[in-house]
């Protein structure tokens, strides 16, 4: 069974009519998106780089806690679920849930941060500081930036829960959730490539 | 005159672009689908077969990550659904990233050690 949308192209002059024929919000969204390919892929590369390049200290991968990192990547998982029923509900009209949904976005987006700086705090305790060795900061750098893309969606998260609750998210401008929702899920793809290169691949 | 001004008005039929997403069920089946293969990947870092092969391990886990990439692209972003100048975009971005750095690890000779 399929949820079917029903979208009318807007004619020439009208509001919303694009040369594309496309939102240029989201087609802006994609291409960002398809630029922090670059961004990621240089940070994954400088990792691959220098993973086993120490003078001294320990290695990220001698201090890395699978079992941990494993239940902090189906966190992040489950937050792409929570995110894209976010977005089924506000394109039904049901606001409630949609807030619903933002806000359990929001919170495992948290609960994947907290686990990142718990992460951090233990590397640090068993001696890896972001300038100990190259390996810890090409890892410290990737894996930090990502965090920072997962922080800066849980302010959208939240900036986007407000204005729900304000009533200024209406049905009609859906859009926003999904443009949102984009970035979100980017950011879980990222982190599966992370979560393999760099913590299952030894 | 231009020939644009001579152009009939665009009408538009309501259905004409219909846009097929998956349901909320649909959406959680997607997400267990994506959780058993992230459980099967955790598999390989417990299973001794992959700790002394490291080829077996490549071959198993590259395509799992492929194949979660490529689903949450597909189902959670729409691609699969949407105007196919977003996966044009996408593509283009992770194929010029995939080449660019799969040439730079090539000339630091990070695959010969």
């Amino acid at each position: 069974m399929t949820d079917v949308a029903v979208h009318h192209d807007p004619a020439p002059g009208e509001h919303g009519w694009t040369q594309t024929g496309v939102s240029n919000e989201k087609l802006g969204m994609w291409v960002f998106l398809g630029s922090e390919c670059l961004l990621f892929g240089g940070l994954i590369s400088t990792y691959m780089l220098y993973k086993r390049t120490a003078v001294k200290g320990p290695l990220p991968h001698d201090l890395y806690d699978i079992p941990f990192t494993s239940v902090s990547s189906f966190v992040l998982l489950m937050s792409s679920m929570t995110m894209v029923l976010a977005l089924s509900a506000i394109q039904r009209g049901d606001h409630e849930r949609c807030r619903v949904w933002l806000a359990t976005t929001a919170l495992l987006g948290a609960v994947f941060i907290s686990g990142q700086v718990y992460e951090f705090t233990g590397f640090v305790k068993h001696g890896m500081g972001y300038t100990t060795n190259t390996a810890a900061s090409s890892f410290y750098t990737l894996t930090g930036f990502h965090g920072v893309h997962v922080s800066l969606g849980i302010v959208m998260l939240m900036s986007l829960f407000m204005m729900s609750l304000r009533g200024r998210l209406p049905q009609q401008r859906s859009e926003v959730v999904e443009i949102v929702g984009l970035y979100w899920h980017f950011v879980d793809v990222v982190w599966i490539l992370i979560f393999t290169v760099v913590y299952l691949i030894p | 005159m231009t020939a644009t001004e001579h152009a009939p008005p665009i009408e538009h039929d309501p259905t004409d672009h219909v846009h097929e997403h998956p349901s909320d069920a649909q959406y959680v089946l997607i997400a267990a689908i994506l959780a058993a293969i992230t459980a099967l990947e955790v598999a390989t870092y417990y299973l001794d077969f992959f700790k002394k092969n490291f080829v077996a391990l490549l071959v198993a886990l590259i395509p799992m990550m492929i194949v979660k990439f490529g689903i949450v692209a597909a189902f959670f972003m729409h691609l699969k659904f949407d105007n196919k100048l977003f996966r044009r975009i996408f593509i283009t971005g992770i194929l010029l990233a995939t080449f660019v750095y799969m040439i730079v690890l090539f000339t630091f000779h990070v695959f010969s050690h």
